[in-house]
């Protein structure tokens, strides 16, 4: 089966630091991919080439067939209809109370009544469970609140794929779990492709069909749970045991302060 | 030497790419802005341009009128301490109609717009830029163009005029009663000596000017919230340098403006 999504020798360079490394992923239609890694591994910078918001230096990224790195603007808007995004930050529109960010692109991208519009929102909002909250700004809701009121918004067009940046960053661990039951809702009851990013163990086993582990730029292990579990790499297993890498000494934290010392009673 | 000149090289390059991002900007925006029309457009944007026009116009109404009939005042006041003395106090008149309709009318307006509208613009754009809001516009298939620079494009041309007018009503009725209190000059005398040395060009030539300084103001401020990145600190910078920028091109504008006018004939 051809895959939805198909990343081809990506690489991606700021200001000369390689930040991707020429790699490959493809995502098949249906399935819940969690790309893993630590911070700094590149997995939000993949994940903003995926959604077509920067150019890479080389490679490609096929969405549906159509390479956003090289198609015209209007064949990237086509591609970005079909695709829901829920940011880290949640980055609903402050100016607008709940339901108005969900009805956005309602009111942009298709030609509904306002009542059926009104109900689609309100069905959305529903889903995520934030339906008596829809006249709320986002500055009055919580972290959980906004996340969830991000992916109601990134719900609004009924996406084929849904792409979720950390959700469960900055939430206690019970808001986190209820948003892993949401996503794992949604994929049943929508069929959707979902992609997500995120650092967290315990949420990427339990949401995952596959785990793309990145680290410095390169997939460290693609597969199944099992596959990745089983996975001999050292970093992965670092990753996984939770083994600390680069762990502050205490004699080189010593050694530190007596050559400080030292230099102050010289200039002294 | 080297150095200083890679310094220039580089500052060089560096303003050339801005006015490169500046006109680029500018024509996205003029192929947009049909879309902030009302009946051809999408109404959403012209609503948008609407709460616009509220916001740069009427809610700026006060402050524009106040600085007018200030300025007006101290206008009329210097000009009358040194026309007294020859003799000549009814050309105050003249002096203030005519200043205000060809010059201080668009001008105090403009830099009343860009204190104002301007910095609003920036940081408003600037905020959606570090909280991923643009973003989530360009993945939801919205330009943030058409979304958010055209009905503030669209608002600006159509209310800059508009407060220049009233700026020049303003200043003009405080000329009025600067002559009024200390010649005793009757209003309806006042009123048909400034309109008989106002000439429809003057008119004109203000409108045309407060025209293209709203191009400006709207166009440097939002760039500048655009060109964004960084966190809090990074759009209390943009702000700053939207209403700086938009200033100092507005009074460069003016003055080349004048000049042309000034040498075709039209001053």
């Amino acid at each position: 089966m051809k895959p939805i999504i198909s990343v081809r020798n990506l690489v991606v360079e700021y200001e000369e630091r390689r930040v991707l490394d020429g790699i490959n992923l493809d995502i098949e239609a249906g399935e819940t991919m969690v790309l893993l890694g630590g911070s700094g591994s590149g997995k939000s910078t993949l994940l903003r080439h995926i959604i077509g918001l920067e150019s890479p230096k080389s490679g490609s990224v096929l969405v549906k067939g159509t390479d956003i790195t090289r198609c015209s603007p209007a064949e990237l808007k086509a591609v970005r209809r079909s695709i829901g995004v829920a940011f880290q930050s949640a980055a609903l529109f402050n100016s607008l109370s709940v339901k108005d960010n969900v009805a956005l692109t309602l009111r942009e991208h298709t030609a509904l009544a306002p009542s059926i519009i009104d109900l689609v929102v309100w069905m959305k909002l529903a889903v995520v469970g934030l339906e008596d909250f829809g006249t709320l700004y986002p500055q009055e809701l919580s972290g959980g609140m906004k996340k969830r009121g991000a992916v109601a918004r990134a719900l609004a067009l009924d996406p084929e794929i849904l792409v979720l940046d950390e959700p469960s960053a900055g939430l206690d661990p019970i808001v986190a779990a209820e948003l892993d039951e949401l996503i794992l809702l949604l994929k049943q009851t929508f069929q959707m492709t979902v992609i997500v990013v995120t650092h967290e163990l315990p949420s990427a086993f339990r949401i995952a069909d596959r785990i793309a582990m990145l680290h410095q730029g390169v997939f460290r292990s693609i597969g199944t749970k099992d596959e990745v579990k089983a996975s001999r790499d050292p970093y992965v297993r670092h990753f996984l045991d939770r083994v600390p890498e680069n762990m502050a000494s205490a004699p080189a934290v010593a050694a530190y302060f007596e050559k400080y010392l030292h230099t102050q009673e010289a200039q002294e | 030497m080297a150095t200083f000149v890679e310094n220039v090289g580089r500052k060089s390059l560096a303003q050339l790419d801005y006015l490169g991002r500046l006109s680029i900007q500018f024509w996205e925006t003029l192929r947009s802005i049909k879309a902030a029309l009302p009946f051809v457009g999408n109404r959403y944007r012209w609503q948008s341009s609407v709460r616009q026009m509220l916001q740069i116009g009427v809610d700026a109404l006060p402050m524009v009128a106040l600085m007018a009939t200030c300025t007006g005042f101290i206008l009329a006041m210097q000009g009358a301490s040194e026309l007294r003395r020859l003799g000549a106090l009814h050309f105050v008149i003249d002096l203030v109609a005519v200043g205000f309709t060809r010059e201080l009318g668009p001008l105090l307006t403009a830099i009343a717009v860009s204190g104002r509208s301007g910095s609003a613009f920036a940081a408003e754009i600037g905020t959606m830029k570090v909280t991923e809001e643009l973003d989530s516009l360009r993945v939801m298939a919205l330009e943030p163009v058409e979304f958010l620079l055209a009905p503030k494009y669209l608002a600006a041309l159509i209310t800059v005029p508009c407060l220049t007018i009233a700026a020049n009503v303003c200043g003009i009725f405080a000329g009025g009663m600067f002559m009024f209190f200390s010649t005793h000059l009757s209003p309806l005398l006042y009123v048909r000596e400034a309109l008989d040395s106002i000439a429809l060009r003057d008119v004109i030539t203000g409108l045309i000017k407060s025209v293209v300084f709203a191009t400006i103001i709207a166009h440097v401020s939002c760039l500048e919230g655009f060109r964004v990145s960084g966190g809090a600190d990074a759009v209390g910078r943009s702000t700053t340098s939207a209403v700086v920028k938009s200033t100092f091109l507005v009074i460069v504008a003016d003055a080349v403006f004048t000049a042309i006018f000034y040498f075709t004939g039209k001053p």
